[in-house]
């Protein structure tokens, strides 16, 4: 089973979860640009960032034949430092055109402050520009009313809920999400979001129309394979192939494949070029080897030799 | 930094640039139209915005494909730029130093590229790397090239050190042999590169003997490469002694240093 984690921050994580990816079926992750666990204070380190995320973490994502996309966005929280935020949005049309770039994101309400809105909308108006979907980042507080403005900001730009990917829903947020047309992203992060039970009873409820499922997997206690375990424990739970290949593959393909900047032939078929230098091939499409789900505590200290 | 002559040029041929936009323009299909059409811009234009909105379409618009090359393209551009060989590369990278070449801008050539350098995405830092012996003023982009050497972006060192004349001609002998030793060090193919029997030296056969004893010590195999750069100094006396121990250890033979 191919899988795609369309909300993973690998550039926090390390090669031991870009391998049990890579085993898990995870053919591809999309990195949306967002804070490091600390503001940064500094325009330089946030270009900086941006530049890892659209250079180095592609390459280092290729090397365990996983594909990796981007979004790039000023992020709700830093959008609160107004000389930072001026700065970032100077730079940010330079990154918008880069390949591989499936979005403007995550971007979105945090406290909900007027400079939080105000460049929640500019980034609207450069998505609109650049004919580019828009992934929204929802607020952990004041939630279910930070996502019905988080829509409602989206409409009155003009944005068309089709290019618009309303991320960590949850029980409570779903049902309007999808019935104004938007994708709904669930996220499969424990203690704070959403868990993969939870997540099950609501495939039920809705079917995989537009639905979403990621890791958002970063420097916090966070699961990478919250995606393949969800639609492990989907299927074990009778939920059918069809919908589970949808929210876990299907959808995120669709929706970011909008940008021009994501298509399966990119991991079935690659350019040649991307062969030689970017991207070493998934063992699994290689070698059709079974999909294995490691778990941490495997990467034992038990295994002394070290070559 | 020095700039060497080697092999000679050829008063009638294409130059480089000339090559490139033919090769484009025949292998974009759809996309030559508005190719050509973006070089006419570029050649005007001082505004940096032009040359990055371009950088940005031209896999959009040309495609990723790797240029076609005939044996009669690839002697062309080595009669164009001695020890050139774009073999490798694609349309849309060829397209993006050209029309970086093109480009009129405002600023000095070595401020434009630092500044495309550091926002760039790997498949453009591969591009503008690739491009470095068509450049104007090489010493101006002295440490723009230093930073694509320690990039831990195989392909991005590759592209400077693989079928590019730039480090032959323009590297100083200590850059040289720090671009050897880690191409070896991360196990990069030295076949490719230009200039590396030319550009033997002793410093450089000292420094791989003395690696390779470091790899002897820890059980770990050596390239058969490594030697290519250490046998015309066989005997110098700065390495002798370590490389006759090598042999009479078993680590090494005799023809491995022919």
């Amino acid at each position: 089973m191919m899988l795609i984690d369309p909300h993973a921050h690998m550039i926090s994580r390390t090669t031991d979860d870009y391998q049990a990816m890579a085993e898990a079926g995870v053919v591809a992750v999309i990195e949306p640009a967002f804070w490091l666990g600390q503001p940064r204070t500094f325009v330089g380190t946030y270009v900086d960032y941006l530049s890892s995320i659209v250079g180095f973490e592609r390459f280092r994502a290729g090397q365990f034949g996983i594909r990796h996309y981007c979004t790039v966005g000023l992020n709700s929280k830093e959008a609160n430092n107004e000389e930072l935020a001026e700065g970032v949005m100077e730079w940010l049309p330079r990154f918008a055109l880069k390949e591989g770039v499936v979005a403007i994101g995550e971007i979105g309400y945090d406290e909900q402050t007027p400079l939080e809105d105000k460049y929640f909308r500019l980034q609207l108006e450069l998505a609109k520009e650049l004919n580019l979907p828009v992934m929204i980042h929802t607020p952990h507080r004041d939630k279910k009313r930070g996502t019905t403005r988080s829509m409602d900001v989206c409409e009155e730009h003009g944005i068309d809920p089709s290019m618009v990917i309303i991320d960590h829903n949850n029980e409570e947020t779903a049902a309007e999400t999808l019935q104004r047309g938007y994708w709904a992203g669930f996220t499969i992060y424990p203690s704070t979001k959403m868990g993969n039970v939870r997540m099950v009873e609501l495939l039920k409820q809705y079917g995989g129309e537009r639905i979403i499922v990621d890791s958002a997997c970063d420097w916090g206690i966070s699961d990478c394979l919250g995606v393949a375990k969800t639609a492990h424990l989907a299927l074990e739970s009778g939920i059918s192939k069809e919908i589970v290949h949808k929210v876990c593959y299907q959808n995120a393909l669709d929706a970011y494949g909008q940008s021009g900047q994501m298509d399966e032939q990119d991991w079935l078929n690659p350019p040649a070029i991307d062969q030689r230098t970017l991207f070493e091939g998934n063992t699994i499409l290689r070698g059709g080897r079974e999909p294995h789900i490691e778990e941490p505590a495997e990467r034992s200290a038990k295994k002394l030799i070290i070559e | 930094m020095l700039r060497q002559q080697f092999g000679g040029g050829n008063t009638v041929s294409e130059t480089p640039e000339q090559l490139l936009e033919r090769w484009v323009l025949a292998q974009s299909k759809d996309g030559a139209p508005w190719f050509a059409q973006q070089l006419d811009l570029l050649s005007l234009s001082i505004k940096e915005r032009d040359l990055h909105i371009f950088l940005g379409l031209a896999p959009r618009r040309l495609g990723k494909a790797d240029l076609i090359l005939s044996s009669q393209d690839m002697k062309a551009a080595d009669s164009a730029l001695p020890g050139w060989q774009p073999d490798g590369w694609s349309i849309d990278g060829a397209a993006r130093v050209l029309g970086l070449l093109r480009f009129k801008g405002a600023r000095p050539f070595a401020e434009i590229f630092k500044d495309l350098r550091r926002t760039s995405d790997a498949a453009e830092m591969i591009a503008l790397y690739r491009g470095l012996p068509l450049y104007p003023a090489p010493e101006a982009l002295d440490f723009e090239v230093g930073e694509g050497l320690r990039s831990n972006l195989v392909p991005v060192f590759e592209a400077i050190a693989h079928r590019n004349p730039f480090a032959r001609d323009v590297f100083d002998q200590h850059r040289w042999n720090h671009m050897i030793l880690k191409s070896l060090f991360i196990n990069v193919a030295l076949a490719p590169v230009v200039g590396l029997k030319e550009r033997a030296n002793p410093e450089l056969a000292r420094i791989l003997v003395d690696f390779a004893k470091e790899r002897w010590a820890a059980g770990r195999p050596l390239a058969p490469e490594h030697w290519i750069s250490v046998a015309p100094y066989r005997h110098d006396p700065s390495v002798k002694a370590d490389l006759d121990a090598a042999i009479s250890d078993g680590n090494l033979t005799e023809e491995a240093l022919q």
